[in-house]
């Protein structure tokens, strides 16, 4: 056995990603630059990020932490009202520069953590429970959600979300860029959790929640913390979406939102990253590119999942993640660990 | 072997248990008191009462069904106890949740093995280890020192711990991919991460071959002495229990049926007539 793998070293693999994104983006700054990107590439891009986000942080609390939320649309919705309703009231559309950079990333922030609020005051009493609740519980959050918001169009005399008649006149600030920006940390941050003695505790309660409790896991801690994670990246998803159509409609949060939401994590896989990214992609795109295909989009959602449960369960990826650093290191690059052999 | 010094009880009952010599004025690590649990009209387990010394081997046996899980199912509250008390070092675990027990210190193995068998083997035993580190979430997301500080020393000791088994080498195995001895020794070595001062072993030899049982048996007496924290295993292996256990309890339709050193359990009519009389019976 001394066969040992070549081993890149952590600041190498660091250095790698980030050299990537930032090629991304200068490749992203480019394209729009010369105008290669048309409006409607431009429109389709931030969809497909947007996606990629919704899909990403629902797949922490199914894939990873193996519970079944059916209400993230209802999460979305808190954060693009909160984002929504906090621009338009410090008048971010008057501004610009610096202080408009730092208002859009406040409003993110804020709708986020106004998302992992209700994250937390639902998640504490239905996942206390063993059992199957949380699915019932945020099947219904998600419809409150949506029938609050159409019903409480003004609260102490201020107009608040404008109830049924949506909420319009939201800053415009989603662009390619940011939304690219979002992508980047939210999977960032995802990783860094999920590579953590916290991540490690959320995957040992999908894996066995007996045995995690008996190796001192305290499991409801950590199903709260997988749940707000995944409910706060759901806001940012919101406030993004928000700020990409300028306008909000209630209607726009329903379950079939949080179905296809679910749809795409599936698909991707529970548990990969990767397939959540690939999936959201697909799945954003794929509707655009066939117009007339999107009357049948449900049927065919449906008619895919059962395949997918008939011919690999798993999902697209099982639970791979990508990994450029794994790859190269395949390939022979970096160093040969000279460690001790001491298994002996 | 004797009679556990009555001074140091801290309520006193009567005790008919055995604890070796070198634990014996001690606090024990467990006492267990009319400990029992009914299973609706069923009563699974009755009137259990168990001392266990600070560096006991003790084993538990009994034919099938007489409720030896569901003893271990009740010290690391998995079931909340119908009566009884159960102290831990001297405190009593009333109340605790299982995760709370592990903190106080019982770790544990299951029957039907339950390793996180998707993740790798160095996760498993990481996840025994996690109570050791204690970085915040903020400084596991932003890469601070402490994270990178913790994870080594963990990393470092779960390769340690892996290593009492010979298999620091699986390390980066999926846990589930492994063999069925190897997972059980793998429950052991996650269980020992959680730094326990009673560790209870639930049939660890089953399923092994003699030598695999001959290699487990050693190893069991290793971790007492190198650990010098308590045992307490269920078994069926008779070799095995009559060999390093210094204490067994013999439990029958959820009742303690007799106690005392392998001597004196393998001569007790009443063990012979309830489990190894009926053996022969059914050979
Ligand atoms: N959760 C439960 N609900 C109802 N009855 C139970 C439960 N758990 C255990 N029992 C019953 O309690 C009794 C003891 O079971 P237990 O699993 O503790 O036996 P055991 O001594 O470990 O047997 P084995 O040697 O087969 O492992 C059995 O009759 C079992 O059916
Ligand atoms: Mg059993």
């Amino acid at each position: 056995m001394n066969q040992r793998k070549a081993v890149l070293p952590m600041s190498a693999r660091y250095l790698i990603n980030a050299a990537l994104c930032l090629a991304l983006i200068l490749g992203l700054k480019g394209l729009s630059a010369s105008g290669l990107l048309s409006d409607y590439f431009t429109k389709i891009l931030i969809l497909v990020g947007i996606n990629i986000i919704l899909a990403v942080s629902l797949n922490v609390a199914t894939g990873y932490l193996g519970q079944l939320p059916l209400g993230h649309a209802g999460f979305m919705a808190v954060g693009a009202y909160t984002g929504g309703i906090f621009l338009k009231s410090v008048n971010a559309a008057a501004m610009s520069g610096a202080p408009l950079v730092l208002t859009i990333a406040a409003a993110i922030l804020l709708s986020g953590a106004v998302a992992a609020l209700f994250g937390v005051i639902i998640g504490v009493p239905a996942l206390r429970l063993k059992g199957d609740y949380l699915a019932i519980i945020t099947l219904g959050f998600g419809e409150i959600i949506r029938v609050v918001i159409t019903n409480i169009d003004s609260v102490l005399g201020f107009d608040f979300t404008y109830g049924a008649s949506g909420l319009k006149r939201i800053p415009k600030f989603t662009g390619a860029l940011n939304v690219f920006l979002c992508v980047v940390m939210t999977c960032l941050v995802i990783h860094m959790v999920m590579k953590s003695r916290h991540g490690r505790s959320i995957l040992s309660i999908r894996e066995n929640e007996i045995a995690a409790e008996s190796c001192g896991v305290n499991t409801t801690f950590y199903k709260v913390m997988a749940f707000t994670m995944s409910a706060f990246f759901a806001g940012v998803a919101g406030c993004l979406y928000a700020g990409n159509l300028g306008s909000l409609q209630p209607g726009g949060f329903g379950f079939m939102k949080s179905i296809e939401i679910l749809v795409m994590v599936v698909l991707g896989g529970m548990g990969s990253m990767l397939g959540s990214v690939v999936s959201a992609t697909v799945l954003t795109i794929l509707p655009e590119a066939l117009r007339s295909f999107d009357r049948y989009r449900m049927v065919v959602y449906s008619a895919a999942l059962i395949l997918m449960m008939i011919f690999k369960p798993s999902g697209l990826f099982g639970d791979y993640d990508f990994s450029l650093s794994r790859i190269l290191e395949k390939l022979g690059v970096g160093k040969k660990p000279a460690g001790k052999e001491d298994a002996r | 072997m004797k009679r556990y010094n009555e001074n140091t009880r801290l309520v006193p009952v009567p005790s008919t248990s055995v604890i070796p010599d070198r634990d014996v004025g001690k606090l024990p690590i467990l006492e267990c008191r009319h400990l029992g649990i009914d299973f609706g009209g069923l009563t699974a387990v009755s009137d259990f009462n168990l001392t266990i010394g600070r560096t006991e081997i003790a084993g538990l046996i009994g034919p099938n069904g007489a409720g030896k899980t569901t003893v271990f199912n009740l010290l690391t509250k998995v079931y909340q106890p119908t009566r009884g008390i159960i102290m831990l070092d001297g405190v009593d675990t009333a109340g605790m949740t299982t995760a709370q027990v592990n903190h106080a210190g019982i770790a544990r193995t299951f029957q039907n093995i339950r390793l996180f068998s998707r993740l790798s083997v160095m996760d498993n035993v990481l996840i025994g280890l996690q109570d050791s580190m204690s970085y915040s979430l903020p400084a596991a997301i932003l890469r601070l020192p402490s994270y990178w500080k913790q994870e080594k020393v963990a990393r470092e000791r779960a390769l340690e711990l892996l290593s009492i088994f010979d298999m620091a080498d699986l390390a980066d195995h999926e846990a589930g991919s492994l063999p069925y001895g190897a997972q059980r020794r793998l429950e052991i070595v996650r269980a020992l991460g959680t730094n326990p001062s009673l560790l209870l072993l639930d049939e660890p030899a089953a399923g092994m071959n003699p030598s695999e049982t001959a290699e487990l048996m050693e190893n069991i007496v290793k971790i007492r002495d190198t650990f010098q924290i308590a045992v307490m295993l269920i078994e069926h292996d008779m070799s095995l229990v009559m060999n390093i256990c210094e204490g067994i309890c013999v439990l029958n339709f959820g009742k303690v049926i007799a106690k005392g050193t392998a001597a004196d359990i393998q001569n007790n009519p009443d063990v012979i007539e309830a489990y190894l009389g009926k053996r022969k019976e059914g050979e």
